[in-house]
């Protein structure tokens, strides 16, 4: 006797659709909210003249990073510039960075109640495997379907995909703050705040950059997907590409994609290594 | 002081000397009697102050910290555990049976204000967690944890939060559990900056606790930049600069190699003869429980099996296993005189005759007597052959002692360490004399009896079979 098939498909399209229909009023204020902040950073960048962006970008580079990389950042950046794609360069810029922000306003502190709470870490496990290993075109449809096309569903999307790695490092640093420092803290009898601001944060700091980075880079990665529910920038651009099979442009668009994650993945790497722990070996 | 109550003269040279000084003239051995006696006036004259220091006499100290039948089962339902160890179940049994862990077992300790107690066992055996229930870093399965008629089980956790703050200096550790992002003066002032001192007196309050523990000139480097003992002077730091009455020290100075350590060690307890805090200071290694600790608790899967005093450990063990610790340790430093001098067979007085002297001589099998007089302060020493010789001598009087042919015998105080011992032993022959504060012979240490001590497992036999060889 065959089995009834388990209407699976049915059962999500019916939870989203009422999702959508009864928290409309909630989406769209979030809706309106995300492209409120895209929107004035874009406006920011653009009014900025793109020599003084380059600049700036550089000398912060420098600062962090080396002026090798400094030098690099230059070079890319006039490149794409040249290529006429500074304007989805910025709105891509603004895509990332506000994704971003969004990753850790809300990543860091779940990471932090995953850290402190071993039931949470439990709860949160399986969902964060969720999150990651669904195939992330699967966020688009209902992205859209909550927020309609452009850059906001881009946003969630990309913020749904890449906050994983982000909680799980916040996760792994403060658990792996050694032992007799939290005893420590303790038994100096710090509350739990002091705890965590005075000595588990500053200790997790290189594994909380290092998820920082990884995220910043599973961001970058979902901006061409994006690209394809109507987020206008470099995404777009190498899309473009593809459908009118201009392998030339496509690959300028991609380059610049390149040129961007490279820059911010030695930019926030800096920040990781730079409070290195060093311990003194002793003779 | 005791060095004070020790050495009678040292100018005339020991061994039997006058054993045969020719002739009758008043002057030489006029002059031996007097020395004699001046020499043991001298322990008369200190008997004062020796009888403050007295710690036999002292008044016991106030309880700091009590446990009370404390028990700590870590994992999960530790209730049935419990039950079980009730029950009279151990804690290999606890743990094959139930797979959960047993820490601490049934402790209850009093820990006097002003001392320092050593925790000491192998690991595993406790020590270590028994130390975080004080401070309730382990939260107890049963039992209390009393500090200053604070039940700490039974408080909430903001009045927990002010019980470590008020009554403890936090706690220094094994790997020092300093910040490595902050610098030297940052974190000694943390425990201040953690109870919300005012940044000034934090600082001047740290200042001081780097300034004690001789790191000044350090505060602004960071932990990388110092040696290991120097970290650990900075977690040391960091405690007194809280300046709470408890201090807690796990395995503090284990990490520090063996040079460092002893420097530590005995910075520590010059600063205690300072501040007078109360210390519970872990650690594996028993010559360091025994040169820290006024009293020491040695624990066994999760149990203490003794709590002495260093000598007692030492001359006692409560068992097999005390004994097993106690086997390796470097004794000269803890044992003393009064822990392997033997009674005082016979003595002669000054106003015995030659006969009589030879007498108890023959009749205790003894080679000399040492010269007491009324008060049992001790005069001198006369040995058979200076005797035999008096008798001999038809020009000396045949009632008394001649004081020409009593030589001068060393007499120590009831607290000089074996080491001192073997040094002042080294050269004589006869007995040294054990006198209490005021002067009065309590016991004999011969040169056998230090070497029985030295050798043996328990000195109480070494002391035995050193008795038969020779005494006074």
């Amino acid at each position: 006797m065959p089995l009834e098939r388990v209407p699976l498909a049915a059962w999500i399209e019916n939870l989203v659709s009422y999702i959508q229909v009864t928290y409309a009023s909630g989406f769209d204020g979030f809706a309106d909210g995300v492209k409120f902040v895209i929107d004035g950073l874009l406006g920011l960048l653009q009014t900025v003249p793109p020599l003084a962006l380059i600049v700036v970008l550089a000398a912060l580079v420098t600062w962090k990073a080396g002026w090798r990389l400094g030098l690099f950042t230059v070079a890319g950046l006039f490149l794409i510039h040249n290529i006429e794609l500074w304007t989805p360069f910025l709105q891509t810029l603004a895509l990332v960075v506000t994704a971003q922000v969004l990753i850790i306003v809300v990543g860091v502190p779940l990471g932090i109640l995953a850290a402190s709470s071993d039931l949470a870490d439990r709860i949160m496990r399986p969902i964060l495997d969720f999150m990651q290993t669904m195939p992330a075109f699967v966020y688009l449809i209902p992205a859209v379907m909550f927020f309609g096309i452009g850059l906001v569903p881009g946003v969630v999307a990309t913020f749904i995909f890449s906050i994983p790695p982000l909680v799980r490092l916040v996760n792994l640093g403060i658990r792996q703050v050694p032992v007799d420092l939290v005893e420590a803290a303790d038994a100096f009898g710090t509350t739990r705040l002091q705890k965590l601001v005075k000595v588990q944060v500053p200790l997790a700091l290189p594994t909380m950059m290092a998820g920082i980075n990884q995220s910043i880079m599973l961001n970058l990665s979902m901006v061409v997907i994006a690209g394809m529910i109507g987020a206008r920038g470099l995404g777009a651009e190498v899309l473009r590409g593809i459908q009118r099979i201009q392998v030339g442009q496509g690959f300028e668009a991609g380059l610049a994609v390149v040129i961007l994650a490279i820059v911010l993945d030695r930019l926030t790497a800096s920040f990781a290594g730079g409070r290195k722990a060093a311990k003194k070996e002793q003779a | 002081m005791e060095t004070a109550t020790r050495g009678l003269e040292t100018g005339s040279p020991p061994g039997p000397g006058p054993t045969d000084v020719p002739g009758g003239t008043a002057a030489a051995p006029g002059t031996a009697a007097p020395s004699a006696a001046s020499g043991t006036a001298a322990p008369s004259g200190t008997a004062a102050p020796s009888g403050t220091a007295a710690p036999a006499g002292a008044a016991v100290a106030p309880t700091k910290i009590a446990c009370r039948n404390l028990t700590k089962v870590f994992g999960g339902r530790p209730e049935r555990v419990l039950e079980f160890l009730e029950r009279g179940g151990t804690k290999e049994e606890a743990q094959a049976r139930f797979g959960n862990a047993v820490g601490v077992h049934g402790v209850d300790l009093d820990i006097r204000a002003g001392e320092t107690f050593v925790l000491m066992g192998l690991s595993g055996s406790g020590k270590s967690t028994l130390l975080r229930l004080l401070n309730l870093l382990h939260k107890p399965t049963a039992g209390q944890v009393i500090v200053d008629d604070i039940d700490l089980t039974s408080l909430s956790k903001r009045e927990l939060l002010r019980v470590r703050r008020e009554k403890f200096s936090g706690m220094v550790f094994q790997q020092f559990a300093i910040l490595p992002h902050r610098t030297v003066l940052d974190n000694v002032r943390f425990g201040l900056e953690v109870q919300g001192v005012p940044l000034a007196e934090q600082r001047r309050r740290a200042g001081e606790a780097i300034e004690l523990v001789g790191l000044a000139g350090w505060e602004g480097n960071v932990p990388a930049e110092l040696s290991g003992g120097m970290q650990q002077r900075v977690g040391l730091a960091r405690s007194l600069a809280v300046d709470a009455d408890v201090l807690l020290m796990d395995e503090a100075f284990s990490a520090l190699d063996p040079l460092i350590r002893r420097e530590m060690q005995d910075e520590l307890v010059e600063l205690q003869a300072r501040m007078n805090k109360t210390i519970v200071f872990v650690t594996h290694d028993l010559d360091e429980a025994l040169k820290l600790g006024d009293r020491i608790a040695i624990m066994r899967a999760g149990r203490v099996v003794q709590m002495a005093g260093a000598e007692e450990i030492i001359t006692a063990p409560a068992d097999d296993y005390v004994e097993a610790f106690v086997a390796g340790v470097d004794r000269t430093g803890v044992l003393t005189a009064r822990s392997i001098m033997q009674p005082v067979k016979a003595t002669a007085l000054l106003s015995d005759g030659p006969h009589t002297a030879l007498t108890k001589m023959r009749r205790f099998g003894l080679s000399g007597l040492l010269v007491l007089d009324r008060e049992r302060r001790v005069q001198g020493y006369v040995s058979s052959e200076a005797v035999v010789a008096q008798l001999r001598d038809a020009e000396a009087g045949q009632d008394r002692l001649d004081a020409r042919r009593i030589t001068q015998a060393l007499s120590v105080a009831l607290d000089t360490s074996l080491g001192e011992l073997i040094t002042a032993a080294s050269g004589i022959s006869e007995p040294i004399a054990v006198v209490d504060a005021a002067g009065r012979l309590r016991g004999v240490v011969v040169k056998g009896a230090i070497l029985a001590a030295l050798a043996s497992e328990s000195s109480d036999e070494g002391n035995a079979e050193g008795v038969a060889t020779d005494a006074a």
